[in-house]
């Protein structure tokens, strides 16, 4: 199942990011895919993005809502807001940890070999100021003079803008390279920082400041696709919890929003059947590792 | 330790596995907001706003 899921990250990678005349046409993508949603966090500037990121999207559309009123449109973020809510409902956090490719970046990271550390649980607030804050009302709120906003999580700290987007055209396009100054080195420090902290511990940007998972979370209690546990069957060895990739501790908390329904706690942790994964309370299947034993013996 | 009867442990068990309705109220409503978004002609701006680079967006400029 774990190669199963890496192979789904890896092709859902791979349709996101498509466009593969970048080097020729040393530009983004500009076809009519771009006004399909990207599941996961994916930067819409980088050369080969073939969808477009929501949580851009979200904000840019904040941050001219002000003149698309004045001018009679009513481009208030439904359609981006429709989309993930209905990617959300449907699979909530799953996507994290099935359909990021950000998210698949920081699980390859975390593979090389060093010490590992754990994320203390209360950083994972940060990620719904990070939403409410810096995608949602400064762009709303914060404006110029001609009454435009920023967009300031992709200008000031979405580190996958700047490994996916901003890296790759300094390369593209060497003539910008005179134009960057303190704005890109911040972005760049925020993503080595990103970057180190990926290798020392499992998916910290995904805990700590992922807006795009923080509207996600919102959906742990309501989405149809989610892990259940069994409590009839649950011996509580917390086996469950030395699996969990995101620290949840499952027994303990079911609906957690950090949960990305990986489903390691159920096909590597849990030996008595208590985890499944089910589609709207109904149990779809029993784990490997029971099955295993049941034709073991 | 009295045992459950077989009865109520069968009850039980279908009660675990009613559907839950939720998941499709809130499915139904963001539907509707995506065809709000649509009707309302969003997919032509999104589709602007990704055609172009915002190059101070990517932290440069």
């Amino acid at each position: 199942m774990e190669l199963g899921r890496k192979w789904v990250q890896l092709v859902i990678a791979f349709l996101t990011n498509g466009y593969w005349g970048f080097p020729v046409s040393r530009t983004i993508y500009q076809g009519p895919l771009k006004v399909v949603c990207s599941p996961g966090l994916n930067c819409y500037s980088c050369p080969a993005a073939t969808t477009y990121c929501p949580m851009g999207a979200l904000q840019q559309l904040m941050v001219s809502i002000r003149f698309s009123l004045e001018t009679g449109h009513y481009y208030v973020g439904l359609y981006v807001l429709g989309c993930i809510g209905v990617v959300g409902s449907f699979l909530g956090r799953m996507v994290c940890g099935w359909a990021c490719p950000f998210g698949f970046i920081q699980e390859m990271l975390h593979k090389i070999p060093s010490r590992k550390w754990g994320v203390p649980r209360i950083l994972r607030f940060f990620k719904y100021a990070v939403l409410f804050g810096m995608v949602l009302l400064l762009p709303l709120f914060v404006v110029s003079e001609f009454g435009l906003g920023e967009p300031w999580f992709c200008k000031y700290l979405c580190p996958a803008g700047t490994l996916e987007a901003g890296i790759p055209m300094l390369f593209l396009r060497p003539e910008l390279r005179g134009t960057i100054g303190w704005l890109f080195y911040n972005k760049l420090i925020i993503m080595i920082f990103f970057i180190i902290w990926s290798v020392l511990a499992s998916r910290p940007f995904c805990r700590v400041g992922c807006p795009l998972g923080a509207f996600y979370a919102l959906f742990s209690r309501v989405k149809l696709v989610k892990l259940q546990l069994d409590e009839a069957k649950c011996t509580q060895c917390e086996a469950c919890h030395h699996v969990c990739p995101m620290g949840v501790k499952f027994n303990e908390s079911p609906n957690d929003a950090e949960c990305i329904s990986c489903m390691a706690c159920m096909n590597k942790a849990c030996r008595f059947d208590a985890i499944s994964l089910s589609v709207a309370g109904i149990p779809l299947r029993t784990t490997e590792v029971v099955k295993a034993k049941r034709a073991e013996g | 330790m009295e045992k459950q009867p077989v009865a109520e442990k069968k009850r039980s068990v279908k009660e675990k596995r009613k559907i839950r309705i939720l998941p499709f109220v809130v499915l139904t409503v963001f539907l509707f907001v995506f065809l709000a978004g649509v009707l309302t002609g969003e997919p032509s701006r999104v589709l602007e706003q990704s055609w172009q680079i915002c190059l101070s967006c990517i932290g440069i400029g």
